[in-house]
């Protein structure tokens, strides 16, 4: 089956770019990136601030089940409705520095539209650090996975 | 079948797991690894040695240091470095998409 979501980088480089189809014609698409309201829905985020311009800021902050909390935030760079918006995003609190992120929206149809990301990390380490936040959820979701295969093999462990 | 050889095993103590994630980074010599953990310096060997018998890991030699890799080919047998960040993204579209078809 083919994925909607890819993901493309190379080794080398200190970018990669997130493609996603859409089965949403690009005005609704680009709205789900703009309302604080829908914004706070999908990304499972409290809004505190969201200024859809060029020189505006946005602000964001999670909580996670133990009660803490995570900042997250930016400047938009370039704001053009429907196109394109151009953004920076830092997690605060983190050792981890701000990253450069161009977002287009494109129409392919009257229901279906295409997203890119392009996410321009400070270093190649940086980028895998980003990727790796995941990939350690992955290691020890096949951990887990292994773990349950050896207990139906041997119930009494 | 030599369990110190299988991949799994390797993956199975939350020590080496460790390892893989800082390696996953960035380089690293035998001696920062051993820097990050209260263990015997002995005992992170020992991890490391384990780690590279599976394959996990790869040598490189830079003058008289010796810099640990991870070795991706062999990782994509435990998991594919990259499938958990995408299948994050995904699980973000998809509930954009799901919520913006109420909006249609």
């Amino acid at each position: 089956m083919e994925h909607k979501t890819a993901i493309q980088t190379e080794a080398d480089k200190q970018d990669l770019l997130i493609t996603r189809s859409f089965e949403l014609p690009v005005a609704l698409l680009f709205k789900a990136y703009t309302e604080p309201d829908l914004v706070a829905q999908w990304m499972g985020t409290k809004v505190l601030k969201l200024e859809c311009r060029r020189h505006g800021a946005y602000q964001f902050e999670t909580t996670d089940p133990k009660g803490n909390k995570y900042g997250f935030s930016g400047t938009i760079h370039e704001f053009v409705p429907n196109e394109k918006i151009t953004r920076t995003f830092e997690m605060e609190n983190t050792p981890f520095p701000v990253q450069l992120e161009f977002l287009e929206f494109k129409s392919t149809g009257e229901l279906s539209s295409l997203f890119t990301m392009h996410i321009v990390y400070k270093s190649v380490e940086h980028k895998n650090q980003m990727l790796a936040l995941p990939f350690a959820q992955g290691i020890n979701m096949a951990h887990n996975r292994l773990q349950s295969v050896v207990q139906s093999l041997h119930p009494n462990r | 079948m030599n369990l110190r050889r299988d991949v799994f095993q390797a993956i199975a103590d939350p020590t080496r797991r460790a390892i893989l994630l800082m390696l996953a980074a960035q380089p690293m010599t035998a001696g920062a690894i051993a820097a990050s953990f209260d263990s015997a310096r002995s005992t992170v060997s020992k991890h490391i040695h384990i780690l590279a018998e599976c394959e996990l890991l790869h040598q490189d030699q830079q003058g008289r240091e010796i810099y640990y890799h991870l070795n991706p080919t062999r990782m994509k047998e435990v998991v594919d470095f990259i499938e958990p960040f995408r299948l994050m993204w995904e699980e973000r579209f998809n509930k954009l998409e799901a919520l913006m078809k109420t909006h249609l």
